[in-house]
Formats: structure tokens, C-alpha cells, sequence
């Protein structure tokens, strides 16, 4: 066997990994025992936190990567994957994370942002990317920096699912109406797209009392040019016309906290479910979490979604979106 | 001829797709089902069973009783296919971590299986492999399980190191990487071609 030949983190394998858990449920989990619930009940993977979104939300202060001992322990504890999450732009958790070995590391907006000009390069890990999105271009901007899943943010915390309702139709509508486009009105959407990664160029020539026009040949993010970026968002865009949906598995989260929920996602298009507060701030967890995985499995078929839902307590109690402010809203986070 | 995909979790989509071409490549007319329901499996040639979590997988295919359609299917002769966490399901002998989590097993083939044998995500790997019967073949390992041992009358079809990688016993397929996650559909017409010899 010649070495040479043997090759990790390709685009393949990360995105591979990430079609494996379609059809499924991810949960957040805090410790080992939550972990054990989780896979016990049926979960694919389980998102290893500090703290569960609507804790992080109801503390307050700065969100951060959990600690890597709370997550190696919970490594331990199962053996189906483990994701971690780190903050946006912050390389050097989302380093830390790929050295502890987590399966795959979620650029979350659920925690508190590191970088206000730039999400990770994250074609350079080796280990796969999830990442949040509200809309077409979000999710193109992602899967142009080599996320291997995303998933919408909706509103993380809350236990209303009208965000991700709302993240899934948007994005639902914006693929639809690239079909119905022509190659070259895509790419004005593209150059669109690309004006986000133009801002931290724009701000300094600003400040330095320069032209603030961006050339095609300048490079403004990482190692990449504009007109680079504008060509692979293009390229993104085409792939997303041809196959009528997202090159990558997409999936729902962020207010999801009962089986109709779950089975609600799943009829608007999701890949599968990830279930934050949803479960551990559930009146009786084990049972949120096997109806819940019940739920995304027969989605299509209500007498189950019914029969799952019978006499398994309180759902987490919820907030109400609409009375969040601006800064409430973590969806706002990481465009 | 009619392949069902058994379609509870995973990488369904992908077999089902790459069933269908390996069906027009062979010249084969016939349709390809992924199910989540009792009933479909006992009514077709051929049955694949994805990668996806192991753990998730046989938690609802012995719920929903398709795991005994499965063993009935195979039992008749009729070709049985699984991939990576479909390999773990049609295994006999598990390891710990099957001990563990408690995951039954189908025990179609008389092997003995080791889950995530190569590692975590980090460790998940492509590379050239020569399979018998097949030849030089892209395979795509993702938190891969390997055999470690196979009774008699089980042929190995390819390792890895030291590791089996595929193995066929009659009319049972079992590999430990993804023929579905790419465009090589060569495996998905071998298999076809074990239910129309």
C-alpha cells in the first residue's frame, strides 16, 4: 500500500460524514449522562456544550467552547459521533477542537462571535464543519468556506420553532427561484453574496481616506481574491440550481422542542434535526428524546407522531421571539 | 426487479441513486424503493442496508420489524447488501461498543466486527483498494468498522491493513467503506447481478 495514496479530510469524506447522520436527530448534552439519554434513545450524534442554549441565554456574559475535559469525557462516554462547538472566526478553538478529536465542530452563533469580519476557512481542517444559516446566501458563503452541513440557526434557546420555520422557506424559496434563472443573472447574485467578505478592506481604505472600490485581483480574505471568491460562490450557486437543493446535507435547529416540531421540519425539506434545550429542559428527557427520534423517523405519518407524543410531560417552557431584541436574537450573529 | 433501500437513517438517498444507474448500466428494468415501513422489504429481490449510526439504524428496524423481513429475505437466497453501519447490522459477532449500546444485530454474515476500528471522524480516510471480483475501487472510509475475523465458507473480498474491509458469503454483501458516495457504481452492479445470476 503506498501511502501516498491514502488521503483524510477530503471534501468527500467530510461531507460523507455528514450525509450519514440524514434521518436523524443530533442532541446537545452537558455531560456524560445526558450523552448516555441521548444515544440511548437513538440520537446519531450528540453536540457537547457547556451549557444548553437556553442557559447560556438566560446567564448571560461571553459564550465560549466548553471545556475540553466535559467534552473528552463525554467522547468517552458514547460511540456515536461527538460535535463541539466554537465561536465564529475563532481558528484556534475550532484547532483545539479538531486536536481533541471531535467529529465535527459546529462554527455556532449560539456562542458569542470572535470575528465580526470573517467566518473560519474551514477547508483547511481536516475534521467537518456544520454551520448555521437564515438564508441562500449565508448558506453559500458556508459551503464556500467548506462547511460540510448546514443547518438553520432559527432563534437557539427558545423553544419556538417559528425561526427555523421561517430560516427553512426562505431558503426553500431561494433555491426555487434559482431554477428559474439564467446563468448569468446567478452571477449578480453571486457578486451579491461576495460583498460580505468585502467589508474589512472597505473599512480600513475608508479609514486610511482611500477608494474604497474593491479591484477583482485584491485579495480580501485569507489567501482569496475577490473575483476567486465571486467564482466560487458561482460555482456553489450552479451546483444548487442543478441539484434543486443544497450540495450539502441541511439540516434544522434552533427552537425545535417537540416530536410535531421535529416532524414539521422534516415535511419542509430538512435532512434531519438538531434538538438543543429541547430535550434536558423537558419535564422528563428519555422520553423527549426517543419521541422526538421517533418523530423524525415517520415525520410522514401523523398517527405516529401522535401516538410518540402521548403523556410525555411538560416541553421546555419557551420564549416568546417577537419580544427579543436585537441583541437577543443570536440568528443576527455571523452573516 | 425491485431493490429496496432500507431507508430509517443514513445515506439512503445515495444507494438509491447509485441502485438506479447501476440498474441502466446492466440494462436491468426494475424500480428502487427506499422504505421506513414494515412490508416493502418481503416484497423485493434485493435489500440494501445503508451506512448511518449503527446504533440508531437497528434501535428502528427491530422496532418497526423489518429487521425479521431482512433475515427472511436473505434466508430465501435473495441478495442482502450492507455498507459501513449496514456491514455492523448484518454482522454475527460484535464488539464491545455493540455490547455496550445494546445494538442487536441481524447475524447474516458469520463475522466478527469491530466499530469505528480506524478511529474518530479525524481519522476517516479514501483510498485506492483492489476487490476481488471488482478490481481497483475508490473506497471511502468514514468512522469505518473493520471484520477482524470470518469463519469459514466467508470470502474476503478485500482488506486494509490488517484489517477485512469486504467480505461475501453467499448471496450476503458486507463492506466497511461507501460504494454510494461516489460515481463508481461497479459494487451496486455486482451485487444486482448476485439476485440475476
Amino acid at each position: 500500500m503506498k501511502l501516498e495514496e491514502l488521503r483524510f479530510g477530503t471534501e468527500l469524506i467530510k461531507r460523507g460524514f455528514a450525509k450519514m447522520q440524514k434521518g436523524g436527530v443530533i442532541m446537545d448534552v452537558t455531560n456524560a449522562e445526558q450523552a448516555q439519554i441521548a444515544e440511548d434513545a437513538g440520537a446519531v450524534a450528540v453536540m457537547a456544550l457547556h451549557k444548553v442554549p437556553a442557559d447560556i441565554r438566560a446567564s448571560g456574559g461571553v459564550a465560549r467552547m466548553a471545556d475540553p475535559k466535559k467534552i473528552q469525557e463525554i467522547m468517552d462516554a458514547v460511540t456515536i459521533p461527538v460535535m463541539a462547538k466554537c465561536r465564529i472566526g475563532h481558528v484556534a478553538e475550532a484547532r483545539a477542537l479538531e486536536a481533541l478529536g471531535v467529529d465535527m465542530i459546529d462554527e455556532s452563533e449560539v456562542l458569542t462571535p470572535a470575528d465580526v469580519f470573517f467566518h473560519i476557512d474551514k477547508r483547511k481542517f481536516v475534521v467537518p464543519f456544520v454551520c448555521g444559516a437564515r438564508s441562500l446566501g449565508e448558506a453559500v458563503r458556508r459551503i464556500w468556506e467548506g462547511a460540510a452541513m448546514i443547518r438553520t440557526k432559527g432563534e437557539a434557546g427558545t423553544g419556538n420553532v417559528v425561526e427555523a420555520v421561517k430560516h427553512m422557506r426562505i431558503m426553500n424559496y431561494a433555491i426555487a427561484e434559482l431554477q428559474r434563472m439564467p446563468d448569468e443573472k446567478i452571477y449578480a447574485v453571486a457578486e451579491k453574496y461576495a460583498e460580505r467578505y468585502v467589508q474589512l478592506a472597505k473599512l480600513v481604505r475608508q479609514e486610511m481616506g482611500l477608494l474604497t472600490d474593491i479591484k477583482r485581483d485584491d485579495v480580501i480574505y485569507e489567501e482569496y481574491t475577490w473575483e476567486e471568491i465571486v467564482e466560487g460562490l458561482y460555482e456553489v450557486l450552479l451546483e444548487i440550481k442543478k441539484m434543486g437543493r443544497l450540495p450539502v446535507v441541511n439540516f434544522a435547529a434552533g427552537g425545535i422542542a417537540t416530536p410535531a416540531d421535529a416532524a414539521f421540519m422534516m415535511q419542509l425539506g430538512a435532512d434531519g434535526v438538531f434538538v438543543g434545550s429541547g430535550i434536558f429542559k423537558s419535564s422528563n428527557p428519555e422520553a423527549y428524546a426517543r419521541a422526538i427520534v421517533e418523530a423524525v423517523q415517520h415525520w410522514d405519518e401523523p398517527e405516529v407522531v401522535a401516538e410518540v407524543s402521548k403523556g410525555i410531560g411538560e416541553a421546555m417552557k419557551g420564549l416568546d421571539v417577537f419580544k427579543l431584541s436585537e441583541e437577543e436574537r443570536l440568528q443576527e450573529r455571523g452573516v | 426487479m425491485r431493490v429496496a433501500v432500507v431507508g430509517v437513517q443514513g445515506a439512503v438517498e445515495e444507494h438509491v441513486i447509485a441502485t438506479k444507474k447501476a440498474m441502466k448500466n446492466l440494462g436491468i428494468d426494475g424500480e428502487v424503493v427506499a422504505t421506513r415501513r414494515h412490508g416493502v422489504v418481503s416484497k423485493s429481490d434485493a435489500v440494501i442496508i445503508p451506512g448511518g449510526e449503527s446504533t440508531t439504524i437497528s434501535r428502528l428496524i427491530f422496532r418497526d420489524s423489518i429487521a425479521s423481513e431482512i433475515v427472511k429475505l436473505a434466508e430465501s437466497g435473495k441478495p442482502v447488501m450492507g455498507t459501513c453501519a449496514g456491514l455492523i447490522l448484518l454482522s454475527k459477532h460484535g464488539d464491545e461498543q455493540v455490547e455496550k449500546t445494546k445494538t442487536k444485530l441481524l447475524g447474516l454474515l458469520d463475522v466478527w466486527i469491530k466499530r469505528n476500528a480506524f478511529g474518530r471522524q479525524r481519522e476517516s480516510f479514501q483510498v485506492k483498494l483492489n476487490v476481488k471480483h471488482i478490481g481497483e475501487f475508490e473506497a471511502v472510509f468514514i468512522r469505518a468498522p473493520a471484520i477482524t475475523k470470518v469463519s469459514e465458507g466467508v470470502e474476503v473480498l478485500a482488506t486494509f491493513e490488517d484489517y477485512i474491509v469486504a467480505v461475501q458469503q453467499d448471496n450476503i454483501l458486507g463492506l466497511a467503506f461507501h460504494p454510494e458516495l461516489t460515481d463508481d457504481t461497479r459494487i451496486h452492479e455486482y451485487f444486482l447481478k448476485l439476485a440475476n445470476p
